[in-house]
């Protein structure tokens, strides 16, 4: 018999496919790996800790920070609780431009992940469409809020800045092009057979795991789970749009894929549903006081963004900053099941199992 | 002494770099075109100067030499991976008149000696004493000794037809009957894939997956060092288009009867159209997994290597097909 010695690899925190500073412990046996482990915190600033020294309005721009992929949902968590909170309702106007923004944020980020979870199982071209089709999402925020990535677009008891004149029509034709592109997408990688062969079967989970680990979104939902926060327990005005809820079956890399490029599709057709039915006129912002000071008591709201649930819980003691805050950020909880995914897999398998399961950092470590 | 016996092989090197820095310039126009990007237009007109530039900066870089590496091998690696490269083109035939080595085993000392640029690639990846290198130059190792076989039997077809070795010979066989990527169609199909893989270039990158090993066996080469396994890279380059061309695109003949247009053209014509090829693959395809690739190698490649050598035999007796095989 061989003798064979196990080898210890540090992938990251500077590695060209951890999507950011993530670094995992690998042992690896020839190309197996043994066993795996993140460790992570090389991104933490301490968000939920500096939040308790901040007001309700300045915590808002650090919760871009966070996954700053979808800034858009993260302002909406912070300010939703806050608004459940206080009890403020928000104009119907704040209300659709913030459905708008966050689903044309969902594509956004959705399509980050399908052009580097390409690019880490070598297909290169795809992150070039990807990112010049976010692009134009970028620019139609850009001309909302005068921000690309960190938005700091929602207020507590509405939106900041109004729809400029044309901005509808903008959004209309974006939709347009998107669907024609994504059906381009799909056409050139579902036939591609090294593409299927990579994913097929590859980070199986099971549902029973993908529960017991809290896993959500995508991830959970391609274990056949159907569970949607925005169907399921319906926040802002997700009950006004007809959309579906795509799940796979095996809980495998492709279905992950094709419940996220549905997951698009699905948004786009919100984002469609909201221009149709957008309200002429109306204040964008409710009647709020200058100061606010949250009643004591505490509060959890959860909402679905384009990781998972991404949930805020704060604690007031009736001051005009909370006592504690704490996000349940989607992507720290997904990444805890990359050890159980890694096991007895081949080292080519492991940044394609990583990118599937779409960690943000910035997020991870909060 | 002929003075074109000393002058030949000089002006041979200078045209294989000067094809280097143009196919890497080709690659990334092609590869830009097909990603709605421009590629470089900085340096140069239409970025005819870049590749320059960029050799230029590699030159001028300091050499760095990993402490624990090991320094012997470590300066060895990329000599030996380089000048098999090199030393392949020698019987390569470019023309009737243009070629340097015209020996009768031609195609069987391009597939020898090609293969000693193995030993300096795993060696690299060795010497530098890093587990990404290390992955990458085993990896590499793998990959190359699996196709290796089908690639050789792949061409057997190509022997069996022309009756020699001899690469001139070959594309004569070829002038009198027909291009043998018709009667070898399917010697034609294993023999590309496998050069692909030999070339370790996408979809069979593995050596060097940029995503996984993070550059594979040159992870730690710099300068003049990483710039020798890249111009190794693209030399195979030079010579594998030139052997696709003559095995099986019938060299310098004319099709179609267009003998106005010199055998030259033709022959870079279609040696252009096989770089191409490469370079669209590049933008369009994902990286095959190791196993996938060791898998489709012995049980996709090879049956169909040696089932294309039975095919040729027995159609080599069938009488009025005698005159294509």
């Amino acid at each position: 018999m061989l003798r064979t010695e196990e080898m210890i690899l540090n992938v990251g925190p500077q590695h060209p496919s951890t999507h950011g500073v993530l670094r995992l412990v690998v042992k690896i046996d020839g190309e197996v790996i043994q066993e795996a482990e993140p460790v992570i915190g090389y991104l933490h600033r301490g968000t939920e800790k500096l939040a308790e020294d901040l007001t309700y309005t300045q915590i808002i721009p650090y919760t871009d920070r966070m996954d700053y992929l979808s800034a858009m949902t993260n302002n909406y968590a912070i300010c939703h609780a806050t608004e459940k909170l206080m009890g403020i309702e928000i104009p119907e106007r704040a209300e659709f431009l913030r459905v708008i923004v966050m689903e044309l944020n969902r594509v956004a980020s959705h399509l980050v992940w399908l052009g580097t979870a390409l690019l880490d199982i070598g297909a290169m071209s795809p992150f070039l469409y990807c990112f010049r089709d976010r692009e134009k999402i970028l620019d139609l925020f850009n001309e909302l809020c005068g921000a690309r990535i960190t938005y700091n677009y929602m207020r507590v008891g509405g939106v900041k800045w109004d729809a400029p004149i044309g901005w509808l029509d903008k959004i209309k034709n974006f939709v347009e092009y998107m669907r024609e592109k994504m059906k381009e997408y799909h056409g050139l990688i579902m036939g591609n057979e090294i593409f299927l062969q990579r994913t097929k079967g590859i980070g199986i989970v099971s549902h029973e795991t993908a529960l017991s680990y809290g896993l959500s979104g995508a991830n959970l939902r391609c274990t056949g789970v159907k569970w949607d926060l925005r169907k399921h327990q319906p926040y802002s005005i997700y009950d006004r749009f007809k959309f579906e809820v795509p799940v796979g079956t095996r809980g495998d890399l492709y279905d992950k894929y094709v419940c996220r490029m549905q997951e698009i599709n699905e948004a786009l057709q919100i984002v469609d549903q909201a221009v149709e039915q957008f309200p002429e006129g109306g204040a964008i912002m409710a009647k709020v006081p200058r100061v606010l000071r949250v009643p004591e008591g505490e509060v959890y709201v959860g909402i679905e963004s384009p990781r998972g649930e991404l949930g805020c819980h704060i604690v007031s003691k009736g001051k005009d900053k909370p006592w504690r805050l704490k996000f349940r950020r989607p992507s720290f909880y997904n990444l805890q099941i990359l050890p159980t995914m890694l096991k007895g897999q081949n080292i080519a398998n492991l940044v394609a199992i990583l990118g599937g399961i779409d960690i943000v950092l910035g997020e991870v470590d909060g | 002494m002929d003075i074109w016996v000393i002058l030949g092989p000089v002006i041979m090197l200078f045209l294989v770099l000067g094809f280097v820095t143009y196919a890497i310039l080709f690659e990334r126009k092609v590869i830009g075109w097909i990603q709605n990007r421009v590629g470089p237009t900085q340096v140069g007109p239409w970025g005819l100067l870049q590749t320059v530039a960029d050799v230029l900066k590699l030159l001028i870089k300091e050499d760095i030499i990993p402490r624990k590496a090991d320094v012997g091998l470590f300066k060895l690696a990329p000599v030996l991976a380089f000048i098999p490269a090199f030393a392949v083109i020698a019987v390569i035939p470019f023309t009737e008149s243009i070629k340097f080595a015209d020996i009768a085993v031609g195609l069987l000392y391009y597939m020898s000696i090609s293969s000693i640029t193995i030993i300096g690639v795993l060696l690299g990846g060795w010497a530098s004493n890093n587990k990404y290198s290390l992955l990458g130059g085993m990896r590499s190792a793998a990959q190359m000794v699996s196709y290796e076989i089908p690639l050789v039997l792949s061409v057997v077809g190509v022997i069996m037809s022309a009756g020699s070795l001899n690469l001139t010979e070959i594309v004569h066989a070829q002038q009198t009957g027909a291009w043998f990527i018709f009667p070898q169609f399917l010697g034609f199909i294993v023999f590309l894939i496998a050069s692909i893989a030999e070339l370790n270039r996408t979809p069979f990158d593995l050596p060097e997956a940029e995503s996984e090993l993070v550059a594979g066996y040159h992870t730690e080469y710099t300068g003049f060092r990483f710039a020798f396994f890249m111009l190794t890279e693209y030399t195979y380059i030079f010579g594998m288009a030139s052997l696709i061309t003559i095995l099986y695109l019938g060299g310098w003949d004319a099709p179609f009867g267009l003998t106005f247009i010199p055998p030259l053209i033709w022959f870079i014509l279609k040696f252009s159209l096989f770089v191409f090829f490469l370079f669209w693959l590049r933008a369009t395809m994902p990286r095959i997994r190791g196993d996938q690739l060791m898998e489709f190698a012995w049980k996709g490649l090879l049956p169909l290597a040696i089932f294309n050598i039975f095919l040729t035999a027995i159609l080599k007796e069938v009488s009025f097909l005698s005159h294509y095989f």
